[in-house]
């Protein structure tokens, strides 16, 4: 870290105190003024002048626009009303009935786009996790070509999403695709050329390139909390006769924990709200059995122009991912201070 | 630690498939951004029949590339120059003073990372749309709103990883600057920003990134001279023809920026979490 003496500070040293300036309290204010509010209330105020322009933002684009969102969930927001919202009627539950009517096309659709969107976020959290630990697991200790492949890994998490996805998409084309190619005429496994971008397949493309772009934030996380481990319980333990296994079990994993305990549940919202990766690699119209959650809902929402039902929706979503977050929380931390 | 045997073994292999992994769509894009137009429309080979910098000439012509590309600096650097100026302010409250609604305060901003894009995007087009038509202060379909919105994206990481930051710098230092005559803005400005540069620097990487790769709003909230590349990018497709060729080659240019940034910078990045964020 840095040294406590930057040079500013020793230049400011010597002259203050000669002058016997007393140190204004509260803040750089000019005394002449600052001198008419009280102290206490000086100090008070500082924090809150700091944070001021973050609360303000933060309210203009997230808190606003969501309590908004949960009126307009309400309403009977079509296409006629998006220009003079004021006049859109009131419809009080009745976008959130059609929204959890299993049996009618909008809901039902939802539900199956939802059970999609479970399913990919565990497999591609999964696979991002395990790739991440692995990765970071392995290149501990100190081997040739370390420190370049530990950037390399990083390249698909710093390229813009949609270079590093429409390139997969490329990939994924049937008829001048690489993946065709090298499965159909490289390894010979199958006749037909399969489609990868539409129908069955196209699911597990999104689960691959989502944990291409995914595992190396993971692997980033891991490596940093690796190297707040102390080396001495690497030490300890080997004197004490442990091997690389076990110390993996009980030292590298539980040291892990608290990282890996916010690490899983950003990779859970993140993949569960990605709206971006199926966006790029299905364009418009996503295949049904890609049909992810945030596509879903903005192509109901701007192919209808039925903000009010989008809107339900949105909440229902948000409300999930309380639910589960609240619960994921309180699981971990108990295991944590239990253990 | 000590290692075993095989160790060795196990990191060739798992590290190997894992280079693989990353490698093969980096060597596709590279590869085909210098394949004639015939050799992407074919069957796919890993060797170009004849390599061409053409691709690289075309990808100006066939989309106004270098005006999406302007849009995108534009909103980018700024959106991440002014995420950093109030993350750093906030950051600094919440690392120096115990004030009531604190952990409120975190706790809210934090939560915001969660909220699906989705649920903020309708009404947050419908408020544009609305200021606009009040006001004429015009936010849909410029940059102004664009910016706005990417710095917000970015405030929460930045202000969580900067509060770490500065809770790493003893507090003595700031009473040190307090009691040679500064402020806490002189304390802020003279002592713990000088110190804090990497974390700064990382943070100011990270939001320049979700500004230049964000897609979802981009795509609902720019208008044809306002349109950003991630949204432009998809002019190459066109009704009958993709030109992957120029496709890899605009990605490959529109990444270089970001890639090389992160790759030069990203040691501040790691060093960053592992002071912040990761304790």
């Amino acid at each position: 870290m840095v040294a406590p003496t930057t040079p500013h500070h020793d230049e400011r040293r010597r002259p203050a105190p000669r002058e016997g300036r007393r140190p204004t309290p509260g803040g750089g204010l000019p005394s002449r003024i600052a001198g008419r509010i009280p102290v206490r209330l000086r100090r008070l105020g500082v924090p809150y002048l700091l944070i001021l322009p973050a609360i303000l933002l933060e309210l203009l684009i997230h808190v606003i626009p969501m309590l908004i969102g949960v009126g307009m969930s309400f309403l009977k927001l079509t296409q006629f009303f998006i220009r003079n919202w004021s006049e859109a009627p009131f419809v009080g539950l009745a976008n959130y009935q059609i929204a959890v009517d299993f049996n009618s096309a909008v809901g039902s659709s939802l539900l199956h786009s939802f059970m999609i969107t479970v399913v990919f976020t565990a497999l591609a959290v999964g696979f991002s996790w395990l790739f991440g630990t692995v990765g970071a697991v392995l290149m501990q200790g100190a081997f040739r070509g370390r420190g370049f492949l530990r950037t390399f890994f990083l390249v698909p998490y710093a390229l813009p999403v949609y270079a590093g996805v429409i390139t997969w998409s490329f990939m994924f084309q049937r008829d001048n695709g690489l993946v065709n190619h090298v499965l159909i005429d490289q390894l010979h496994l199958g006749a037909d050329r399969p489609f990868w971008l539409i129908g069955g397949n196209s699911f597990a493309a999104v689960v691959v390139v989502c944990v291409w772009r995914s595992w190396p934030f993971a692997f980033l996380i891991l490596m940093a909390g690796l190297q707040n481990i102390d080396s001495d319980l690497y030490e300890a333990s080997a004197i004490d006769g442990a091997g690389w296994w076990r110390q993996l079990r009980s030292i590298t994993m539980p040291m892990l924990r608290p990282v890996n305990q916010v690490l899983v549940l950003v990779l859970f919202l993140w993949t569960f709200n990605d709206f971006n990766t199926p966006y790029v690699l299905f364009g418009k119209a996503a295949p049904q059995q890609a049909d992810l959650i945030s596509v879903h809902i903005y192509q109901s929402s701007f192919i209808t122009w039925n903000f009010g039902s989008g809107s339900a929706m949105s909440v229902l979503l948000l409300l999930f991912l309380l639910v589960v977050t609240a619960a994921y929380l309180a699981i971990t931390s108990r295991r944590r201070s239990n253990a | 630690m000590r290692e075993p045997r095989w160790l060795p073994w196990a990191r060739w292999i798992g590290l190997g498939f894992l280079g693989l992994f990353t490698l093969v769509p980096l060597y596709v894009m590279v590869s085909s951004s210098i394949k004639p137009l015939q050799d992407v429309q074919g069957v796919f080979h890993w060797v170009p029949s004849t390599i061409t910098l053409r691709p690289f000439a075309d990808i100006w012509e066939t989309v106004p590339l270098a005006r999406y590309f302007g849009n995108s600096l534009i909103v980018a650097s700024i959106a991440s120059v002014a995420s950093v100026t109030v993350a750093i302010f906030a950051a600094y409250a919440v690392s120096r003073y115990r004030f009531p609604g604190r952990r409120a305060f975190t706790i809210t901003v934090l939560s915001t990372q969660m909220f699906p894009g989705i649920l903020f995007l309708l009404p947050l087009f419908m408020i544009f749309v609305n200021v606009g038509n009040a006001t004429g202060l015009e936010l849909y379909g410029t940059r102004t709103g664009l910016i706005i919105t990417y710095l917000t994206f970015s405030l929460p990481f930045s202000i969580w990883m900067l509060v770490g930051y500065f809770d790493s710098i003893p507090v003595a230092l700031d009473e040190a600057a307090k009691v040679d005559g500064n402020g806490p803005l002189g304390a802020l400005f003279r002592v713990v920003i000088p110190a804090a540069i990497p974390g700064i620097v990382a943070v100011a990487i990270y939001a320049f990134m979700t500004a230049w790769g964000e897609v979802l709003f981009a795509s609902v909230m720019t208008d044809d001279s306002t349109r950003t590349l991630a949204v432009g990018l998809r002019g190459y497709a066109t009704e009958n023809n993709v030109y992957w060729n120029q496709v890899m080659a605009a990605s490959l240019v529109v990444s270089v920026p970001v890639v090389a940034g992160f790759l030069l910078l990203q040691r501040y990045l790691v060093q960053g979490l592992t002071a912040g964020a990761v304790k």
